[in-house]
C-alpha cells in the first residue's frame, strides 16, 4: 500500500494520540461504576463533570448540566427530535431541509408514516434556504424546526442562529433543533447567545472515537428520554455511564477549541490550495459548492462525464482515501440528494468527490493530490462515451 | 466498500479494449448520463465473425469491467454465438458481482443487443421481431422485455432483486407494484405444466408436502416445522426443536422449504417465519 492520504474526515477522524491517553485509565484502572458510593468511584465520577465541562465550552452553552453525553450523533438527532414530539403530541407539524443527512431525514420520514405533515425547505444552486419560505411555514401547529448547521457533502453553512430567531419569532414555543455534527470543531460555536433549544454533536468528528456524542439541552427545554432506565445524565439518557469514551470526547473537544484557529486559517489555506490546484488543472472539473460560506475543510468537487465511484476506486489504489455522491458509492441507486437539491447538473453529479481535511493533513499530502490525481482523471475522461461533449468543454477552458 | 472480484479489480484498473471504432459495423448503446451509467459498444463484423470490439464507459468500476470484459468474450467469435450471451454469463465470465451491481452486467447485455439489432437491420437487411415493449421505470426507462429477461435468465423471484437487476423501482418506486405484477404473471406461467389446484387442493397439498417432504428432513437434524396459516400463496411456519433459534434458519426456509414447495405446488409459494 502506498502512503495514505486521508480526505474523509467528514465521514470519520483519527482519535488524537492525547484523547487516547486520557481515556485508558478509565478502562484498565480506574473501571469503578461513577454511580457507586466508595471512594474508587469518585474519580470516574468527577471526569463526568470535566467532560461536560469541556463540550459546554466547546459548544458555548450556559452550564454543563446542559450537555447530555449520547452514543453518537443518531442518537443525539433521535433524542432530541423523537424528546420533543413525545411531550406534544397535539401538535403534528415540523420543518426541516432537503438536504439534511440521511440520519435526520429517515426520522422525519417515519413521523410523516405516522400523519406528521413534514415541510422539507428546498435550497438554491448557492445551497441556501429561503428564510421568507421558513418564516411562511411557520404556524401554530408548528412542533418542531430542525435545521443542519453545516451540510457533510458540500459544507456549507446555515445561518442557523438567525433561522432560529425567524422562528421564535412566529412561534416561541416552536422547538429549534440544530444538527452540528460537521461544525463542531470546525468554526467557533456560542449557542447561549442564540435562541437555539437543541444541538447535537458527535466525537468522532472531530478526534474522539466513534461511539460517542452529545446532545446539548438548552435549561428549560423538555425532552423525553429516548433510553428509559436509571437516572443517569439527569433522567435524559439511561445507561451507565460509558466513562473512557466520555473522557474521550471531552478531550477531543478541549482540544477542538484550541484548533479553531489553526482549523480557520491553515486548514483552510491547504484546503483553497487543493482546490484551486485541482480546478486549474484539470479541465472537466467544476465546483459543487459555495465558494464562501462554509466549514474550512470541506470541498466538493465533479469531474464531468465520468462516474464518483470509478475515481474513488482509482485514488484509493494510489492511497487516496475520499468520498463521493455517485449513486453508486451507496448502492441506493439514486445519487446525492444534496447535490440534486442544489440543482447540481448530471454531467457533473455522478462524478462528484468529497474531500475532507483535518488538522492531520500536511501540505506534502496536498501537492500529491495535486500531482497524482489529474492524470487520474484524464485517464478515466478518455474512457467516457461523452466525447464531443468533453471537447466542447475543454475548448472553453 | 464494495467486495469486488480480482478479475473486475484487473479490468476497472486496466480496461481492454477502450475507444471507437471509426468505421464500425455497428454501434450499441444502452443507459444514459441522467441514470448514472451509460455504455457504446462498437462492432466489426466481417463474414459473420466479430473482428474487433471497443467501448466507451460511464460508469462505475463494475460497468467498466463489465463492459471491458464483455470485448474480449466476443472478439473472433461468430455472430450466432454471441448473440447467445446473457448478463449472467458476463457476470461470471468476471467471477461474480456483489447483487446491487447485477446492473451493471444487464447494461452490457444491452448495449450487446441493441448493436446486433442494428447489425442484422442495417447490414444484413433482417428485421428481428419487434416487440411490444410498455416502459415500466420511468426514472431509469426500463422496459417489461428488460425485466422479463432479467428474472428468466436468473431466476429471480423478488422486487428487490429485479431493482438489482435491472435498477428498475430504485429510484422513486412507483413501478414496484407493476414489477410485483410481472414477477406473478412470469412465475404464474411456469407453473403452466403443474396441475390446476383450486385453493382448498393448494391448502391440502402444501399441508401434504411439508408433513411428507419436509418435515422429515428436519427431523433428521433434530428440528421441525408447523404450518401456522396459508393466505393465498402466502404460507405461514413456525420453525420448531433444533431450528427455531438457529442462525441459519433464514437459509433453511428460503433454500429449502421454499424451494420445494415451488416445485411441488406453485413458483409463486412465499414462505414466512412467523
Amino acid at each position: 500500500m502506498t502512503n495514505l492520504v486521508y480526505l474523509d474526515n467528514n465521514a470519520t477522524t483519527k482519535v488524537d494520540e492525547k484523547v487516547l491517553e486520557a481515556m485508558l485509565p478509565y478502562f484498565k484502572e480506574e473501571y469503578a461504576n461513577p454511580s457507586s458510593m466508595y471512594d474508587f468511584a469518585k474519580n470516574p465520577h468527577n471526569v463526568l463533570n470535566v467532560a461536560r465541562k469541556q463540550v459546554q465550552e466547546l459548544l458555548g452553552a450556559e452550564s454543563e448540566r446542559e450537555i447530555v453525553f449520547t452514543s453518537c450523533g443518531s442518537e443525539s438527532a433521535n433524542t432530541a427530535i423523537k424528546g420533543t414530539l413525545a411531550n406534544n403530541k397535539t401538535k403534528r407539524h415540523i420543518i426541516t431541509t432537503a438536504v439534511e443527512h440521511p440520519c435526520v431525514l429517515n426520522v422525519y420520514k417515519h413521523f410523516e408514516k405516522q400523519g406528521y405533515k413534514v415541510d422539507y425547505l428546498g435550497v438554491n444552486s448557492n445551497g441556501e434556504l429561503d428564510l421568507e419560505e421558513l418564516k411562511e411555514k411557520v404556524t401554530e401547529e408548528t412542533a418542531l424546526v430542525s435545521v443542519m448547521w453545516a451540510n457533510n457533502e458540500t459544507g456549507i453553512i446555515f445561518p442557523v442562529e438567525k433561522i432560529a430567531e425567524i422562528v421564535k419569532e412566529k412561534n416561541p414555543e416552536t422547538v429549534v433543533y440544530v444538527d452540528a455534527v460537521q461544525v463542531a470543531g470546525k468554526i467557533n460555536i456560542d449557542v447561549k447567545n442564540t435562541k437555539i433549544d437543541m444541538l447535537g454533536v458527535s466525537g468522532h468528528k472531530f478526534h474522539a472515537p466513534k461511539g460517542v456524542g452529545a446532545l446539548y439541552v438548552k435549561s428549560g427545554t423538555i425532552v423525553s428520554p429516548l433510553i428509559i432506565g436509571g437516572h443517569q445524565e439527569r433522567g435524559k439518557r439511561a445507561g451507565t455511564e460509558n466513562v473512557p469514551y466520555i473522557v474521550g470526547i471531552g478531550k477531543a473537544a478541549e482540544l477542538a477549541k484550541e484548533y479553531l484557529s489553526y482549523e480557520a486559517n491553515e486548514i483552510k489555506r491547504l484546503r483553497d490550495k487543493l482546490e484551486a490546484g485541482i480546478l486549474k488543472h484539470v479541465f472537466n472539473s467544476r465546483l459543487n459548492t459555495s465558494i464562501t460560506n462554509r466549514v474550512p475543510n470541506t470541498t466538493n468537487i465533479g469531474f464531468q462525464y465520468i462516474e464518483g465511484e470509478l475515481i474513488l476506486l482509482h485514488l484509493s489504489d494510489i492511497g487516496i482515501c475520499a468520498s463521493s455522491g455517485s449513486a453508486c458509492t451507496s448502492g441506493s441507486l439514486e445519487p446525492s440528494h444534496v447535490l440534486r437539491a442544489m440543482g447540481v447538473p448530471f454531467t457533473s453529479l455522478h462524478g462528484s468527490i468529497r474531500f475532507s481535511l483535518s488538522r492531520y493533513t500536511t501540505e506534502q499530502e496536498i501537492d500529491y493530490v495535486i500531482e497524482k490525481l489529474p492524470p487520474i482523471i484524464e485517464k478515466l475522461t478518455n474512457i467516457s462515451p461523452y466525447q464531443e461533449e468533453l471537447a466542447a468543454l475543454k475548448n472553453l477552458k | 466498500m464494495w467486495d469486488y472480484s480480482e478479475k473486475v479489480m484487473d479490468h476497472y484498473r486496466n480496461p481492454r479494449n477502450v475507444g471507437k471504432i471509426d468505421n464500425a459495423d455497428a454501434i450499441g448503446e444502452a443507459g444514459s448520463l441522467a441514470c448514472g451509467d451509460s455504455l457504446k459498444l462498437y462492432l466489426k463484423v466481417d463474414n459473420g465473425i466479430v473482428t474487433d470490439a471497443k467501448f466507451q464507459t460511464f460508469g462505475c468500476g463494475s460497468a467498466v469491467a463489465s463492459s471491458s470484459i464483455l470485448t474480449e468474450m466476443i472478439i473472433g467469435k461468430p455472430i450466432d454465438e454471441v448473440r447467445k450471451i446473457t448478463n449472467k454469463d458476463i457476470a461470471d465470465e468476471l467471477g461474480g458481482l456483489p447483487p446491487e451491481k447485477m446492473h451493471c452486467s444487464v447494461m452490457g447485455h444491452e448495449a450487446l443487443e441493441d448493436a446486433l439489432k442494428k447489425y442484422y437491420n442495417e447490414v444484413m437487411q433482417i428485421n428481428l421481431p419487434e416487440t411490444t415493449d410498455k416502459l415500466i421505470c420511468q426514472c431509469f426507462d426500463v422496459r417489461e422485455s428488460q425485466i422479463l429477461e432479467a428474472i428468466k435468465t436468473n431466476k429471480l423471484k423478488t422486487v428487490e432483486e429485479v431493482t438489482n437487476y435491472t435498477k428498475a423501482g430504485g429510484a422513486c418506486g412507483k413501478c414496484k407494484d407493476s414489477i410485483k405484477a410481472i414477477l406473478n404473471e412470469y412465475w404464474a406461467k411456469q407453473d403452466e405444466n403443474k396441475p390446476k389446484l383450486t385453493q382448498a387442493q393448494k391448502i391440502l397439498k402444501i399441508n401434504k408436502v411439508i408433513e411428507n417432504q419436509i418435515s422429515p428432513e428436519l427431523q433428521k437434524d433434530g428440528g421441525d416445522i408447523e404450518l401456522v396459516d396459508i393466505d393465498d400463496n402466502k404460507v405461514y411456519v413456525k420453525l420448531r426443536g433444533k431450528c427455531s433459534g438457529c442462525k441459519n434458519s433464514h437459509i433453511t426456509l428460503k433454500i429449502f422449504v421454499e424451494q420445494v414447495l415451488q416445485e411441488a405446488v406453485s413458483n409463486l409459494i412465499e414462505v414466512i417465519e412467523v
